[in-house]
């Protein structure tokens, strides 16, 4: 087996084993160490004896044996009951399903703040190192492995059995998992040349979790949603970025460069998902997406149906960020002075001098025939970005809007 | 958004952590030392916190620059001011709004500045 299949097979038995100890003994943090321990034995027992019959089974129970082990020093150095009785029980049942969604549910826990339930999601289900969701998030690791061991105590001082919520309370859990596979993604979508391989990986562990909830809830058309935004997202980032880390925008991304597969399955998800199931604003947003990814030009763009879907998106999810986007399509659909219009309309203080906001008056400027508005707006974007690809962006920008150098100030 | 937080204070006084003033009433800093306590404690749940570091007195800083290809190094700060820069930390914050509230929390900003400076990114969207 090479490398990389032992990465995916670690990857998939992870969450199983470990909602399998965690369901048997309820000790999450216990759980979680023994479960690294016995990954760590795997590592290097497989590679020199060979792959277990039911790699899974090994795991779980060598992961099983460790948590008594650990349960027994506990126990004997707070005296725990519970951990006595715990040990006189029974081994976990290895052949049970598969209680992943269950282990998910658990770490988007409300007692948990969204840091953490990014965190622990990416540790306990994604099976993550510390170090690597550190790298990910730009954070230290010993900044991450504080917050990913106090999000585990603070799942065991809410006392929380590992059984599935009531039906109110699962609609929001569920919510919340999809929030943070979606955060997830994000954070791995901003392209950055430097830090471009973790990054990478966290969208491919987002898709991977939206996979495995659409799986789990296959009735749930917002799980379906999410799982097609994310593909059609993705679809495009081999066009998204020069060699050199350059931006490039969608309206000049070669579109021969688009994962066609990735596209393909994202509309199939969302087209049944809008069929059978109650709107919601992932589906809207993959329909948007679906839109952009099936125009085989930026020319062909359907603007209309972009604008009426906004419309849409709009009522079932508010916001500025919803309405600086529309403006766009209204642009695009009735030009850019009825898109200025709409961008005025937008009286919301947050983000009026959000760079993005800048930008897109500055767009909507050059496409309305003002070349110096333009320049100024573009400037003003490079000036409140945080980002350095964006920066670069705006400024090539603002150059190619006054045909020569950026204004003096 | 992520915030570079610069804590000044007069070095003829400061005492980390919380840089209480040499003679500050033993209750007094022990008040400051909870509010600092918790208010990192909510920082890490939030994982507003990122990092962060203490500095020694600016009378053990040397100053390097680069004259005509030559190295020199001065002893001292750069700047010869009575606020100097004595600790910082980087915070992830949805907004301004937060940021500012956690440097007003700081237990240093009762005796000296606090900066908050956005940090540049090498990553972005496309736009």
């Amino acid at each position: 087996m090479s490398a990389q299949a032992y990465d995916e097979l670690w990857r998939e038995l992870t969450p199983q084993v470990l909602a399998a100890v965690v369901r048997r003994y309820g000790h999450f943090e216990l759980a979680e160490e023994a479960v690294q321990e016995a990954l760590l034995a795997a590592s290097t027992q497989w590679p020199r004896d060979g792959l277990p019959n039911d790699p899974r089974a090994w795991l779980i129970s060598v992961a099983a044996r460790r948590t008594t082990d650990l349960l027994r020093s506990e126990g004997a150095r707070r005296q725990r009951e519970e951990s006595v009785a715990v040990l006189a029980g029974s081994p976990p049942d290895v052949s049970g399903g598969d209680d992943t969604l269950t282990l998910l549910l658990l770490c988007c826990h409300p007692a948990l703040s969204q840091a953490s339930q990014v965190a622990l999601t990416l540790r306990a289900v994604g099976g993550l190192s510390t170090r690597e969701i550190g790298q990910a998030f730009l954070t230290p690791e010993a900044t991450m492995a504080q917050r990913i061991s106090r999000a585990k105590k603070k799942i065991r001082d809410a006392g929380t059995t590992f059984e599935l919520p009531g039906r109110e309370e699962m609609d929001e859990r569920l919510d919340a998992v999809k929030r943070v596979i979606y955060l997830v993604f994000n954070e791995g979508y901003a392209v950055s040349s430097g830090e471009a391989l973790q990054r990478g990986d966290l969208t491919r562990e987002a898709i991977r979790l939206a996979r495995l909830l659409h799986r789990a809830r296959p009735m749930d058309g917002e799980a379906a949603g999410l799982l097609a935004l994310l593909l059609l997202t993705d679809a495009r980032r081999p066009a998204r970025e020069t060699e050199d880390g350059r931006l490039v925008p969608l309206d000049e991304q070669d579109r021969t460069r688009w994962d066609r597969a990735a596209v393909a399955e994202g509309v199939g998800l969302v087209t049944d998902a809008l069929r059978r199931f109650p709107l919601g604003p992932y589906q809207v947003q993959a329909a948007i997406a679906a839109v952009h990814d099936e125009s085989p030009t930026a020319r062909e763009t359907d603007w209309p149906q972009i604008l009426a879907l906004y419309d849409v998106l709009r009522v079932v999810q508010p916001g500025p960020v919803v309405e600086l986007n529309r403006a766009v399509a209204v642009a695009m659909t009735d030009g850019p002075k009825a898109g200025l219009a709409a961008l005025d309309a937008v009286e919301d203080d947050r983000v009026i001098e959000h760079h993005r906001f800048v930008a897109v008056r500055a767009h909507l400027l050059e496409m309305a025939g003002d070349p110096a508005g333009a320049r100024t707006a573009y400037e003003r974007a490079a000036d409140l970005t945080t980002s350095i690809p964006e920066q670069r962006f705006l400024l090539d920008r603002a150059a190619r809007s006054s045909g020569s150098g950026p204004s003096q100030g | 958004m992520r915030f570079l937080m610069l804590i000044h204070d007069n070095p003829r006084r400061w005492e980390h952590p919380t840089f209480a003033q040499h003679g500050s009433p033993p209750e007094d800093i022990a008040r400051w030392q909870q509010e600092l306590d918790d208010l990192l404690a909510e920082l890490n749940d939030s994982g507003e916190y990122v990092s962060g570091l203490p500095l020694a007195d600016p009378a053990r800083s040397r100053t390097v620059r680069v004259v005509d290809e030559e190295i020199t190094v001065v002893d001292g700060p750069l700047a010869e001011a009575k606020e100097q820069l004595a600790g910082y930390m980087v915070l992830d914050c949805a907004s301004w709004e937060r940021a500012e509230e956690i440097a007003g929390r700081f237990p240093s900003s009762r005796f000296g500045p606090i900066e908050l400076r956005p940090v540049m990114f090498a990553s972005g969207a496309e736009m």
